[in-house]
């Protein structure tokens, strides 16, 4: 089914480098310019995506994760956001810089995303089958049948029953996880290199949860494309992802293959991250949970970030912020990466 | 959907009965004689007074004379007015410049309060938006009859763009433009404010952001995606409005000389003429209630979530 619908699509114009790089982000810095001052939603995050790779982005509500994967798409509201320096660089060309013409047709046949609440993220006065087939109208010109005929083909890909007769039907229609398939569907229409998941499972049942990664993992698989996962459940991750970073306050203070970052994490709060996962070996004691409350984006505490809520903070942690740098085959934030990954 | 209609219409009965019923006791409630003043400047022979009682039922018990009337209100025979005139022939002639005058001005709300919605909506916070909040409040603070005889005397005495009045019952649309645009005015204003409102809302769902991200355009993504949600409250009040407006344009018909419904209602209670007005009411009671039909139907094409099953 891909082969059949690449040969029919036209060669991009975009290819990934020797290496096979797709996306890289370098040192971008994302601020909300509100009327009680100025809000540091991301700090100078850096990291790339390679063709055919899953990278998980953790991270807790307010950490960066959504807006990192809004600005990449350039979905973001400019203002109040406001993008003093960075680089998001797609097959070498750099987003930011784009005119608004070409950078619109990045999004969808080169780069697409899914949100987390499908019911809301789908336009309910339109049927199903018209929001997906306006992807081929919009950006192929194609008739409004073909369209629906595209439309019907996508919506058996990501399985839904009765496409024929369910193209027309209202989001509303619909269950959670099946509107959730309309969203994939949607995004996968024109065959993009990179697909942005924003937590795509958080609003669905357990038992739906496992369906909706398994067939994302399939069709990143089918395609091999790249795709970044958003989530703050690392339960979802561990056996979809290649590679994960861990966001915190903007910024990104862990890096890792993704065996790595669950067998032995090298940063403290990738490390109260794991340890409060609920397990059932552990039934009858204590959760462990992160103490404090992420910090407030307007008044980020100097040094390490997370130095307020970690156990090992030190003098050092208030008062120099540290640098990503590497330990063993991990990156991490952390003044004492050697000790937290030894210990 | 047939269903829908047919119960819908069903309901209007009792709607229609309630209505009227309520307006021919309130009118024979008032105090007055019907009989006074029709024989010039003397009170009008015991004889002739006792034929007019007789002719108009004005003898019988209220529930009588009710029922007499819907008898014939049954049959599509309006009554004659007191002075002898079929009811049926004035209000035809009255609703239909009446009518002529709603739609314009409905056309007027639509088309002007619409596009001033959207173009401040699209540019929130921006000149264009201010300009119409602003003016829209300048226009919901001032009296119609201001704005009209305002119009009246600039446009089209003044500066003669219009005509300043409405010479006759069968008038020219040209002759009844401005007399459209005074009796929309404050609606238009409304329409804007509730366009600006719902699609400045709507520009932040979750939905706008998916067709952002599916590289459409930001015409298209406004003019196809939000403006259709954007609109569904805005419908509804200018169906609502169309009713309000044939009932409540005697302001502006008197202004523009125009002999309309209101100027009709307005005289018949004055006169006492009770099959008058209760039949120039009901009429409008029914269009009230077929356009209010219209709108609920209009609402479920708009907003595929409600379903008249």
């Amino acid at each position: 089914m891909s082969t059949t619908t690449k040969s029919a699509a036209p060669q991009s114009q975009y290819q990934p480098d020797a290496n096979g790089r797709l996306l890289e982000v370098e040192n971008l810095h994302v601020e909300f310019h509100t009327p009680d001052g100025i809000a540091r939603a991301i700090n100078g995050a850096s990291f790339d995506l390679h063709q055919g790779e899953t990278l998980a982005i953790l991270g807790e509500s307010g950490s960066g994760k959504s807006v990192t994967a809004q600005a990449i798409m350039g979905i973001l509201d400019m203002p109040p956001a406001v993008i003093p320096e960075g680089a998001i660089r797609y097959a070498g060309h750099d987003l930011l810089t784009m005119p608004e013409e070409q950078r619109r047709k990045v999004r969808g046949p080169e780069i697409s995303m899914i949100f987390q609440d499908a019911l809301s993220s789908l336009n309910p006065t339109f049927p199903v089958g018209w929001q997906i087939g306006e992807m081929f109208r919009q950006h192929r010109g194609m008739n409004k049948s073909d369209a629906y005929a595209q439309a019907v083909r996508l919506m058996e890909r990501v399985a839904i029953p009765a496409a024929k007769e369910r193209v027309k039907q209202y989001p509303h229609q619909f269950s959670g996880g099946m509107r959730q398939r309309i969203m994939i569907a949607m995004a996968i229409a024109l065959d993009p290199a990179v697909l942005i998941a924003d937590e795509p499972t958080t609003a669905l049942d357990v038992t739906v949860q496992a369906q909706i990664m398994a067939l994302l993992a399939e069709l990143q698989e089918e395609r091999q494309m790249g795709l970044i996962l958003i989530t703050h459940d690392l339960g979802v991750v561990a056996d979809v992802a290649d590679r994960a970073a861990v966001m915190y306050a903007g910024r990104i203070v862990a890096k890792a293959d993704i065996d790595d970052l669950y067998a032995r994490p090298a940063h403290p709060y990738t490390r109260g991250l794991l340890e409060s996962i609920p397990r059932l070996d552990q039934k009858g004691q204590t959760l462990a949970a992160i103490g404090g409350l992420p910090p407030n984006l307007m008044r980020i505490p100097p040094g390490c970030a997370f130095n307020p809520r970690c156990r090992m903070a030190q003098e050092i942690c208030r008062e120099q912020e540290p640098e990503l740098r590497r330990v063993g085959n991990q990156e991490s934030r952390c003044h004492f990466a050697e000790e937290v990954l030894n210990g | 959907m047939g269903k829908y209609i047919v119960r819908r219409l069903l309901q209007m009965i009792p709607v229609v009965l309630g209505a009227t019923f309520i307006i021919f006791a309130m009118v024979f409630a008032l105090p007055g004689d019907p009989t006074a003043g029709k024989c010039g400047e003397r009170p009008c022979s015991p004889e002739y007074v006792a034929k007019f009682r007789e002719e108009h039922n004005l003898n019988d018990p209220l529930p009588v004379q009710y029922g007499k009337y819907l008898g014939k209100l049954v049959q599509g025979d309006l009554g004659t007015n007191y002075y002898g005139i079929p009811v049926k022939e004035d209000l035809a002639k009255r609703y239909t410049i009446t009518g002529r005058l709603a739609v314009m001005a409905i056309a007027f709300e639509a088309i002007i309060g619409i596009l001033a919605g959207v173009l401040a909506g699209v540019r929130k916070g921006r000149f264009i938006d201010n300009l119409v909040t602003v003016s829209t409040l300048f226009v919901i603070s001032i009296p119609v009859f201001v704005i009209g005889v305002f119009m009246q005397y600039t446009l089209g005495i003044k500066w003669g763009i219009f005509p300043a009045t409405v010479p006759s019952l069968d008038a020219s649309t040209w002759s009844l433009v401005l007399p459209a645009f005074v009796l929309g005015a404050l609606s238009i204003a409304y329409v804007a404010r509730l366009t600006r409102t719902n699609l400045v809302e709507n520009l932040r769902a979750d939905y706008v952001r998916t067709a952002a991200a599916k590289g459409l355009s930001k015409q298209r993504t406004v003019g196809v995606h939000t403006l259709r949600n954007s609109l569904i409250p805005v419908i509804t009040f200018i169906g609502a409005d169309f009713g309000a407006l044939l009932g409540g344009a005697i302001v502006t018909e008197r202004i523009f000389n125009i002999q309309g419904v209101g100027g009709y209602i307005f005289r018949s209670i004055n006169s006492r003429d009770g099959v008058a007005v209760v039949s120039a009411v009901t009429v409008l009671v029914i269009v009230y209630l077929l356009v209010n039909l219209l709108v609920d139907l209009l609402y479920g094409v708009l907003d595929p979530r409600i379903s008249h099953d």
